[in-house]
């Protein structure tokens, strides 16, 4: 009945196989390993910034520069996707009723497209900073690190088209006849707007790729403007896959909250109808707002305009989400498990984030916020407030599921605490920092500036807070997934009840359901 | 309350401040970019790691700019290498240096004293240390 402990297997089992479970539980320890490994990098940022002018930790500019980049490489590409994807494979053949994905060899390739992709940029330690515009990128970026980073990224945008097509077919191809698509669970409506996203959005990026690889080879000029080029156009090309790509990693931790706010509050979601409407409106929405990325680059008013109204029309479908969520819990017996915190939290923080991101697309503001430490807080709050939340409540959630064996609560409890308190004065407190003034993605800062320096050691006492929450995190995996108590698999959060799928997984017809 | 009125009332609210905050946004930043008529121009080139200036008169300065409380001034922004952002944080002056293209950023300094200058875009090995300071004289 549970895959990994009722038959131990070796590991090599798991690893070369393709049915859905196996390649879900490795996409989502392989993200687990490298949320690890980027936040290792995300405390020695923030170490060093306690202290302004000392060298303090990282000894020079070059190595925080590569530092930086590589930690936010690995929190989008490596932890973000792969955890989505690996909790999507895992459940959403569950969820349409269908005996695997569509392409089981076609999936298991597009997951060891991730390690592969991951060793290239942890390899190269690129500097150019996770957006790597052009022309830094291209004329002044030291290889071989730019080039590693350019074929890692190029092999995980690969590696993402090629998931997003076999959820996209395992969704709407290989579903039961008997179950409408609007009965389809909303987690599993996530995955499907974000593939459909991907598929879109993907592309634009892969070329710009592509072009910055040529520009670097010297063979072409698109982005370097003394041969005839324009770094515009790389900015149009980025920003077009990846203000769309914030879309791909929020919704499947909407779509997670989705799993775990009904079924803790022991109530029916308030409407699924609103639910699938909001998802479809922030899919479509998601490609209209790329501009506001580039208002400071001598955007014309008339355009500023556009893409002001283009962010701001998100919102409301963003809210429909909260709103959904509060109706679901309103007068609900809900219970307080660590999945049913986090994803609370999770609620709480994409609420404020979200307020934070209205200011910034109001465009006299933006002009106060952008490139500041503002934009840092207001991204971090959307990338560990939201999407972190609701992946880490959602592994809490498969943890019985998956191992067989109970979390200990209250460690996870330690955890939840500390991850909340830590994000709040982390993220908080940069939002300060940059109405402070202080520019993203810099080394040193002047010393005589007594606000930065209290603000920037607030923050830090508060990054290691949030480090703290996610040694009990570790500890929770690795001891309570071999050495907890077994858990009760008919109920393990007693909540009363039958529960429906992740257990019954390894059925091939899945009549569980 | 019926099941979607309460919705839609939610809905109806978040939409009203999102208007405000456009409408709003759309007149102040119309009023922001209402350059002068008599604004005098100062070219500031931005290349790694250090900002040079240009007076209208031909005086040229490098890192430090001195300007005249009461006056307007209309910045020409070039870029020599990599993409910049020139700041002055205090008078909310902002914006990115972009080789090949030549942008604008205007502001009327009201109050005398020495501002950081900065730049908020990433360029490399000494980022963190292009800095400049705007020294506004009390002189008419």
């Amino acid at each position: 009945m549970v895959l990994e402990l009722k038959k131990p297997r070796p590991i090599w089992q798991i690893m070369f196989s393709t049915h859905h479970t196996d390649v879900g539980l490795l996409y989502t320890v392989t993200g687990l390993s490298f949320l690890f490994m980027a936040g290792v990098l995300a405390m020695m940022i923030r170490t060093h910034l306690f202290f302004p002018g000392q060298n303090f930790l990282i000894s020079d500019s070059v190595t925080f520069n590569r530092i930086f980049t590589v930690h936010g490489l690995t929190m989008l590409f490596l932890f973000a996707l792969p955890v989505a994807n690996g909790i999507g494979n895992y459940l959403v053949p569950i969820m349409v009723r269908y005996k695997d994905m569509a392409y089981p060899k076609l999936n298991a390739i597009a997951f060891w497209m991730n390690p592969i992709g991951g060793a290239l940029l942890w390899l190269g330690f690129s500097d150019t900073s996770w957006v790597s515009y052009a022309p830094y990128s291209v004329i002044r970026a030291p290889g071989p690190a730019a080039d590693m980073m350019i074929f890692g990224l190029k092999i995980l945008g690969i590696s993402s088209i090629l998931s997003s097509i076999n959820f996209i077919v395992t969704i709407l191809k290989c579903k039961h006849p008997d179950l409408p698509l609007r009965k389809v669970p909303l987690f599993a409506w996530s995955m499907l707007t974000v593939s459909l996203m991907t598929l879109v959005a993907m592309p634009s990026y892969a070329a710009a790729l592509i072009m910055l690889l040529t520009d670097r080879l010297g063979v072409s000029g698109f982005f370097n403007p003394t041969a005839g080029g324009d770094p515009i156009a790389y900015l149009h090309l980025f920003w077009f896959t990846f203000h769309p790509e914030v879309y791909i990693f929020l919704l499947p931790a909407i779509g997670m909250m989705y799993e775990i706010i009904p079924r803790f509050s022991r109530k029916p979601l308030y409407s699924t109808g609103s639910g699938v409407f909001a998802f479809v409106m922030l899919g479509l929405i998601g490609f209209a707002s790329w501009g506001h990325h580039m208002y400071s680059t001598g955007m014309d008013f008339t355009t500023k305009v556009v893409f002001m109204i283009g962010t701001l029309a998100a919102v409301p479908a963003s809210g429909m989400h909260v709103f959904n969520f509060l109706a679901t819990m309103w007068g609900a017996r809900i219970r307080f498990a660590a999945p049913m915190k986090f994803a609370v939290g999770g609620i709480a923080l994409f609420f404020s984030a979200g307020a934070g991101g209205v200011l910034n697309s109001a465009m006299p503001l933006d002009f106060i916020s952008h490139g500041t430490y503002w934009v840092v807080g207001h991204m971090h709050l959307f990338l560990t407030g939201t999407i972190a939340f609701g992946f880490v409540g959602m592994v809490y959630y498969m943890f019985p599921f998956i191992t067989g064996r109970m979390y200990n609560e209250k460690l996870a409890n330690i955890h939840f605490v500390m991850m909340l308190w830590g994000t709040v004065q982390v993220f908080f407190t940069q939002h300060l920092l940059g109405l402070e003034g202080m520019a993203r993605r810099i080394y040193d800062y002047p010393p005589e500036y007594a606000s930065w320096v209290q603000l920037n050691q607030i923050a830090t006492v508060g990054a290691w807070i949030l480090g703290g929450g996610f040694v009990a995190f570790l500890i929770n995996l690795l001891y309570y997934s071999s050495k907890g108590k077994e858990a009760n698999m008919d109920d393990p959060f007693g909540l009363g009840g039958k529960y429906y799928y992740p257990h019954t997984a390894k059925n091939p017809h899945h009549v569980g359901y | 309350m019926g099941h979607d009125t309460a919705e839609w009332v939610f809905v109806g609210i978040v939409i009203a401040i999102l208007l405000y905050v456009g409408v709003d946004s759309w007149v102040v930043q119309k009023e922001v970019e209402e350059v002068p008529a008599d604004a005098e121009t100062i070219k500031v080139t931005g290349q790694q790691w250090f900002w040079s200036f240009e007076h209208q008169d031909g005086t040229k300065e490098i890192s430090t700019l001195h300007l005249k409380k009461g006056h307007a001034y209309n910045f020409e922004i070039y870029g020599k290498d990599v993409m910049h952002s020139f700041n002055i944080p205090d008078w909310v002056v902002f914006e990115d240096v972009v080789p090949g293209h030549v942008n604008h950023a205007w502001f009327a300094p009201d109050q005398a004293g020495t501002y950081p200058i900065q730049c908020r875009e990433y360029c490399g090995l000494l980022h963190y240390n292009m800095r400049g300071s705007l020294i506004v004289e009390d002189t008419p």
